[in-house]
């Protein structure tokens, strides 16, 4: 149990690969991670994202690559051997074990004296807020409150490495925001290096300093937060990133890196994203908040109006485009159905992808 | 479910309730002629019998060496609950937690002798058991109760160990236990009460399984059924109230095993949900 | 898919030689799923293979050694001789109407009985039959039904009957003995399939118009039948094997000469064991044959999930 103590620098992965039967369910996955990071892993489901983590939780072996931390290779070692604190998905409690002897049960298996797991434990369970709630079972609790026990389970061995594979899926919407705060703060207090495992691109971007985007057990981007946010390098990124339009043009030119997109008579335009020469097919990704109803004009989209909703503050508006494509939009007010919107995008926030035939 | 007042509904629900209401009236009735006959002096042509007593207790615990019966049939009991256990448990994990190829195969392995009946497989399993040595000794009756209650012990176990979260497991080990440690804070902790339904209801099953000691049991090998079926059988050497005094001690026995069992288990499970059932 | 590596120690040593840089072989095993918790499945595998497959195989081959004639000789002689291949008809003919009677009564009484507040008192009461086992229960009908026994006892008050109806010794005895032990098992397996109904569907039919007649038979038994025919497969190998009450209850030389006691006899009697592995395959091969019947014909049916939505 020598990695627990040890400080380190970076956990590496190298080239890491999981194979399932002739299924790639990782393939060359690298990534370096410093100490006390938040690391989100994103995607949908089936990306890659779990297999990375129980990669590393020794949960899953791996079938090529390594892992590294510092210049200890670990990608070998049994899950017990790693050192690592993880909160787990429907947050795997020990149903027989009360709160206490939960949040104490990694500080026994590594043998620590009774009398400091007794104050260690008791300071988890301050940090996460459950006093008066030590004695009971895991199935008298709240979902909340399991989801704080867990944590605690997870930090009171003070790892190098604390892994969360989308803890907050179980729990309702308000309980969500709570929980997430909660994180944010008891991450901010220890400072633990975090690899985080979600499919909701929210949640990653308000917890994470770096966000991993995975697709189809590839890497698709790595950056902050702020850098995918509003400059996705690929599509299926701006897809997780909330773009939720794709309109597909001819690219006309290129000017200072924004692009201008033909589609029929409409012009669109963009931040290029991609290599891509005049002439060729090109899609342009929007938000649906940076897709605003105009005058009409020459070069806007027309498109009909298929509903609208009340979304509090605005309108959100539903229309069908030129080619019969689904477009939602921001708009001004309760929209007629059937009636005619000119549609024209902020074009310092859509970005310009090569189309699917280029 | 839905309230149907018609007519043709009520007298439907009326008829079902009437069988219900006769079957368990004939059911206690017979346990009670049992019950009323060992304690009846003679009882001959009449509704109740002529005179009461309990020495047909007395009599039938010495004629039948009761004694020696009831030990031997706790000791085959005893000792059938505690190998099913020790081979079963194990086993209902592996299929539990694990899928490999052959595991169909191995399912229906376990599945068979518990779908056919004991008479079937008995005969060629007591002619290896003779030809072996085994058979009239205690040994060999314990060897042959194994066979489907080693088998029922992985199809109780399976859907319950399936039901406990693996990721509690993971999280053991991720949390620094080994394999030692893992079974014994959290495996086992988790598992008794499945391992101690299964066992209860192993132990009812066993003392009531007839053929299979039937077939392999030795004058000294003998347990409480299948020395009851030879009173019976020689029924008219021994007074009939002696036969019921031994039928009622037989019955006390199971059935006080089945009350304990039933304090921790349902009682469908004493007739071993097949398993797509269990799966729900 | 989580999977745990716990692989007991003896599987890690007995892959040490091929360690450290090819560690395949224990990993190509394991992405099988043959790791050390798999191995948790042999003793119990080995044991049932030594005493069940092998007896049975034994018992296979043993039947095609007779103690005289040719390689068939003990089948040609339980095909010819009427005292021996009259007991399939016989055991036929207790075991298929009484099952089919406990498989009918089963599915009424379940589905009147699975929502009475006092379920569990009932299956309790109807458990005891089973666990007490035909010895007892025979025992108890010899007294019960009787010639002097309290069940014609109330006939015989109540002016149904002038005289005492026989009921043991006979056909009967073992049809009743039959009834008491395999009503209740047929019904809790009944009930448990019917519990996993989901009331909803049953519900959602009533708001279309379906009456309780219509509901029974367009959604209630096709969900049934499946876990039916299994009851019904279940009920028939046991009815089939009827011993000890065959023997007490019945006229064993007679109308309930059942296979079981003809595959006794040969084996405890006349210490044929050649012959009674015969007869015993014989009995097996008719369940088998009977069960397949059942099954096949339930490959046409529904068996897919109970529960309204998705799960």
């Amino acid at each position: 149990m020598s990695i627990h103590a040890a400080n380190f620098h970076e956990l590496r992965l190298e080239r890491l690969g999981r194979q399932f039967g002739t299924h790639n369910a990782l393939d060359d996955v690298s990534l370096t991670i410093r100490k006390g990071e938040f690391i989100a892993l994103l995607g949908p489901s089936g990306c890659g994202k779990s297999t990375t983590l129980n990669c590393i939780a020794g949960l899953l072996v791996s079938t090529s690559g390594g892992i590294w931390l510092d210049d200890k290779r670990i990608d070998r070692l049994r899950p017990e051997e790693r050192g690592f604190g993880m909160v787990f998905q429907n947050y795997a409690l020990f149903p027989h074990m009360s709160v206490r002897k939960n949040i104490a049960f990694g500080l026994q298996m590594r043998r620590v004296p009774s009398a400091e797991i007794a104050r260690r434990v008791e300071e988890a369970v301050a940090l996460v807020r459950l006093n008066g709630q030590e004695d009971k079972l895991p199935g008298q609790l709240s979902g909340g409150q399991q989801q704080r026990v867990a944590i605690a389970r997870a930090i009171v061995i003070e790892p190098p490495l604390v892994l969360m594979d989308e803890p907050l899926s179980n729990l309702d919407a308000k309980l969500r925001l709570e929980m997430r705060a909660e994180m944010r703060r008891i991450h901010n207090s220890l400072g633990a290096t975090t690899i985080y495992v979600t499919h909701d691109q929210e949640e990653a971007l308000s917890l994470a300093d770096r966000i991993v985007v995975l697709r189809d057990g590839t890497i698709r981007q790595v950056g902050t937060p702020h850098e995918l946010f509003a400059e996705p390098d690929h599509l299926d990124v701006a897809d997780f990133m909330g773009f939720r339009n794709r309109v597909e043009g001819t690219l006309v030119s290129t000017e200072g890196g924004i692009a201008e997109i033909a589609v029929g008579e409409a012009r669109l335009h963009g931040r290029l994203r991609e290599q891509i020469r005049p002439g060729a097919r090109a899609v342009v990704a929007i938000r649906p908040d940076d897709l605003i109803a105009v005058p009409a004009g020459a070069d806007t989209l027309a498109a009909s109006v298929i509903s609208s909703e009340f979304r509090g503050r605005d309108h959100v508006g539903f229309a069908q485009g030129p080619g019969g494509r689904d477009l939602v939009f921001a708009a001004p007010r309760a929209l007629a159905v059937g009636e005619t919107v000119h549609l024209q995008a902020e074009p310092d926030r859509a970005v310009v992808f090569a189309g699917a035939d280029a | 479910m839905i309230k149907d007042t018609s007519l043709t509904a009520r007298l439907w629900s009326a008829a079902v309730w009437a069988f219900i209401v006769f079957f368990v009236v004939n059911l206690f009735a017979m346990i009670g002629s049992v019950v009323t006959s060992s304690f009846a002096t003679r009882w001959l042509g009449t509704w109740l019998p002529a005179g009461w007593t309990t020495r047909w207790y007395g009599s039938a615990w010495a004629e039948f060496q009761l004694g020696e019966v009831l030990t031997v049939t706790f000791q085959a009991v005893f000792l059938v609950v505690l190998f099913s256990g020790l081979l079963g448990v194990p086993a209902a994990y592996a299929l539990a937690r694990r899928d490999f190829k052959g595991k169909r195969l191995l399912m229906l392995l376990f599945l068979l002798p518990l779908l056919i009946p004991p008479i079937t497989f008995g005969i060629p399993l007591a002619t290896v058991l003779y030809q072996t040595g085994f058979a009239g000794s205690l040994a060999g009756v314990v060897l042959a109760n194994l066979v489907p209650t080693v088998p029922f012990v992985v199809l109780v176990m399976v859907p319950f160990i399936e039901q406990i979260d693996p990721k509690i497991e993971a999280a053991a080990q991720v949390f620094g236990a080994n394999t030692s440690r893992l079974f014994l804070h959290v495996l086992l902790p988790l598992l008794l009460p499945g391992i101690l339904a299964a066992l209860l209801l192993v132990l009812v099953r066993t003392i009531a399984i007839f053929e299979l000691t039937f077939l392999v049991a030795g004058p000294t090998s003998q347990t409480l059924v299948v020395a009851l079926y030879y009173a019976v059988f020689a029924a008219g050497v021994r007074a009939v109230q002696s036969i019921d005094a031994m039928a009622v001690i037989y019955m006390v026995t199971t059935l006080i095993w089945l009350v304990i069992a039933l304090r921790f288990v349902n009682p469908t499970q004493l007739v071993g949900r097949p398993r797509e059932q269990a799966a729900h | 898919m989580t999977s745990l590596d716990t692989s007991l120690p003896r599987a890690r040593n007995a892959t040490a030689p091929v360690a450290p840089e090819a560690v395949p072989l224990r990993q190509r095993l394991k992405a099988q799923g043959y790791d050390g918790i798999t191995l948790l499945a042999l003793p119990a595998a080995g044991f049932l293979v030594l005493l069940f497959v092998y007896p049975f195989l034994y018992g296979l081959f043993l039947s095609f050694k007779p103690k005289a004639g040719g390689l068939l000789a003990n089948y040609a002689r339980f095909f010819s001789d009427p005292f021996l291949y009259e007991t399939i008809g016989k055991t036929l003919w207790l075991a298929v109407p009484v099952t089919l009677l406990n498989a009918v009564l089963a599915v009424p009484v379940a589905l009147r009985v699975r929502d009475i507040r006092y379920q569990r008192v009932l299956t309790t009461i109807l458990v005891v039959p089973i666990t007490l086992g035909t010895v007892l229960v025979a025992q108890g009908l010899l007294n019960y039904l009787g010639p002097q026994g309290w069940f014609n006892r109330v006939l015989m008050t109540a002016g149904i009957i002038s005289s005492p109806v026989k009921l043991i010794h006979n056909y009967w005895g073992v049809f009743l003995s039959l009834l008491i032990t395999g009503f209740p098992f047929a019904f809790l397996l009944t009930l448990s399939y019917v519990s996993g109904i989901d009331r909803n569907l049953e519900r959602s039919a009533a708001t279309l118009g379906a009456g309780g007649w219509e509901r029974f038979r367009r959604i209630l038994l096709p969900l049934i039948l499946p876990g039916l025919a299994i009851t019904f497969c279940l009920s028939f190998v046991q009815a089939f094997a009827v011993f000890p009450s065959a023997v007490l209850l019945g006229s064993p030389a007679g109308p309930t000469r059942v296979i079981s006691i003809a595959a006794y006899q040969a084996a405890f009697e006349e210490y044929d064991y050649a012959m009674a592995s015969a007869i015993a395959m014989v009995m097996g091969a008719v369940q088998l044959l009977v069960v397949g019947l059942v099954l096949g014909a339930r490959g046409f049916l529904y068996r897919g999930s109970t529960a309204g939505g998705k799960g």
